[in-house]
């Protein structure tokens, strides 16, 4: 060992391990790593935290103050005389068939939007040679853009006309499933028409994260299924696909939540009544919370007000419910999760 | 069950890139072959190419020819996905599946090769193979465990009874201890002498302790310089290439004189 220099920093060194455990009897020197004056954090750092805390408190209050607005001007309705109420009826039996026409044009948008936008993502992150998938990607974020009133548009004109002739056919060989027990509606707005709406609007986002979470599949994860003698498909349902597990369930999520509120593209294409009808093609539809709020607002006035806000409630109230249940299936399988790769 | 590879006149490409060229090499069976050489040249190129795993990047090929078993690996018609069932192969990184539990890894690979045993079969074949990598000791209680909950060294023991599970004639090995601290190592070292009675191993390392300990023949791999292709330099004996090696340059790299 060296001859320590005589301001040398530790007191320990030069002396004979274990020595220095004793250290009373050693004066030490000042560490020098301690800040001398008793200076506040670095200002930098203060503005950063700060900035990231406030963000974070942000989103908490502008939750917190939807809720408040939401439950001060819906709770009227909860309450109120049914006779008072949209229907003359009570407020469960008058929001009954719009959750339940909101629920199901969701899920059918999901069921249609969710494989469709795996298949398109795998196709750009693994399949398609690197231009055309960077082309393919930009057209599908170029989907998001357009405003949900074009969608309606497009959705009462081409794709409601065109639809009703495989609804035709539905009603005529599906027609034992009660999805399809017609009669099939003329106009062909109908719920499975918003359905596919939906789909198509929620497509680009479910895609874009779709694709970003394969993408990260590890490539040293991709190697060990192909030297095991993985074609490409095997690869992708061995590696790629239980990786990014949670991020499918994530975007089916925010497909999912879009698809719920979603409101004038389903008003513009959805011809609805009130009733609980589990018929897709048929012209008695239930209607979607978002849809009714935004078609009945202008001529409600009082305790039907209170009656739509207690409805946004409600969709609110299913909105956190299905995050809720999401999240729960994500942490489900944790330890197994490609994130521990 | 352990086969011979004979690479002749074996250049590799990426593109327009030749990456390596002109190697002549043959790996007998029932030996550990060990690839040393500077960072850049060549030699975990050479290495995946002989299972065909350098391909998975676009624009990779090869001229010349591999052949095991008298069959030319990259001859026509023959599909890379077989290739790689015979030849099996372990990283520099422990990559066990983490969305697998341990006993599922193992069978990953039997799985694949449409291998449809019954339960029992199955988990005797487990134990077999995990005992054939010194891993079933510590890992028998916890079969059902992410691989991920392993250790870096268990791990990637894990990998190694992954890749022999499926009984291929030759096992890769790319710098299969370099995250790896030195008792891990000596776990895989002592594991490879144990191997080659049933496999060909061929590794690639950057620690000449490890090539001189385990192998008993050695390639050594150089570039003339940024931008030029890979070569092989001398090939022989282990106790040759360490001892008394022919070429200068050999004998400035094995002995740190290098660059």
């Amino acid at each position: 060992m060296t001859q320590p220099a005589a301001n040398s920093g530790s007191p320990s060194s030069g002396s004979p391990p274990g020595a220095s455990q004793g250290g009373s009897s050693v004066t030490e020197p000042p560490n020098k790593y301690v800040r001398k004056k008793r200076s506040p954090v670095r200002l930098g750092d203060r503005i950063f935290s700060g900035a990231a805390v406030g963000a974070g408190i942000l989103i908490l209050v502008a939750l917190a103050a939807v809720a408040v607005f939401l439950l001060i001007e819906g709770l009227p309705a909860f309450t109120a005389d049914p006779s008072d109420l949209p229907g003359d009826q009570n407020f469960w039996s008058f929001v009954g068939p719009l959750l339940f026409g909101t629920v199901f044009a969701a899920v059918i948008a999901l069921l249609i939007a969710t494989p469709l936008s795996i298949g398109i993502a795998l196709f750009i992150s693994h399949y398609a040679p690197r231009r055309l998938a960077q082309g393919l990607g930009y057209l599908i974020d170029l989907l998001a853009a357009i405003p949900s009133v074009v969608y309606g548009l497009w959705g009462i004109f081409f794709l409601a006309p065109h639809a009703v002739p495989v609804f035709r056919w539905l009603e005529k060989y599906l027609g034992w499933l009660p999805f399809f027990d017609g009669p099939t509606s003329a106009t062909g707005r109908t719920m499975l028409t918003a359905g596919l709406v939906l789909a198509v609007m929620i497509l680009p986002i479910m895609t874009a994260v779709n694709r970003e979470v394969f993408l990260q599949t590890p490539r040293l994860q991709e190697e060990a299924s192909l030297a095991l003698g993985a074609t490409r498909y095997e690869m992708i349902r061995m590696t790629v696909l239980p990786f990014a597990q949670s991020g499918i369930v994530s975007s089916s999520m925010l497909g999912l939540g879009r698809a719920l509120g979603e409101t004038l593209a389903v008003a513009m294409v959805l011809s609805a009544t009130d009733v609980v009808s589990f018929d897709v093609i048929s012209s008695t539809n239930s209607s979607t919370i978002a849809a009714n709020i935004a078609l009945d607002f202008p001529e409600s006035s009082g305790i039907r007000l209170n009656a739509l806000i207690a409805s946004g409630l409600v969709l609110f109230a299913v909105t956190f419910f299905v995050n809720y249940v999401a999240r729960a299936i994500v942490n489900r399988r944790r330890e197994f999760s490609g994130a521990n790769a | 069950m352990s086969k011979r590879i004979e690479a002749s006149d074996l250049d590799i490409y990426y593109g327009k890139f030749r990456a390596v060229e002109q190697v002549n090499m043959t790996i007998e069976p029932r030996t550990v072959t060990a690839l040393i050489g500077p960072s850049g040249c060549g030699k975990s190129t050479y290495l995946r190419s002989l299972n065909r795993m350098h391909e998975v990047i676009p624009g990779a090929y090869v001229e010349g020819k591999v052949v095991m078993d008298g069959e030319d690996l990259y001859g026509p018609g023959v599909d890379p996905v077989v290739v790689r069932r015979h030849i099996g192969m372990v990283f520099q990184r422990p990559n066990p599946f983490p969305t697998m539990s341990i006993y599922d890894n193992v069978i990953a690979g039997v799985k694949l090769n449409g291998g449809r045993l019954r339960k029992a079969a199955l988990d005797e074949m487990v134990e077999n193979t995990l005992r054939g990598a010194n891993l079933w000791e510590e890992v028998k209680d916890r079969l059902g465990r992410p691989g991920s909950s392993l250790s870096g060294g268990q791990q990637q023991r894990l990998c190694i009874a992954r890749a022999i599970a499926t009984k291929p004639a030759v096992l890769l090995m790319d710098e299969p201890c370099s995250a790896l601290d030195p008792i891990s190592t000596l776990a895989i070292e002592d594991l490879m002498q144990q191997l080659k009675n049933d496999f060909t191993i061929v590794i690639v390392t950057h620690n000449m302790q490890q090539a001189a300990r385990v192998s008993d023949k050695t390639g050594f791999f150089n570039i003339a310089g940024t931008g030029k292709p890979g070569k092989l330099i001398e090939f022989d004996d282990t106790s040759i290439i360490f001892g008394n090696p022919k070429e200068k340059a050999t004998e400035d790299y094995v002995s740190g004189r290098f660059g």
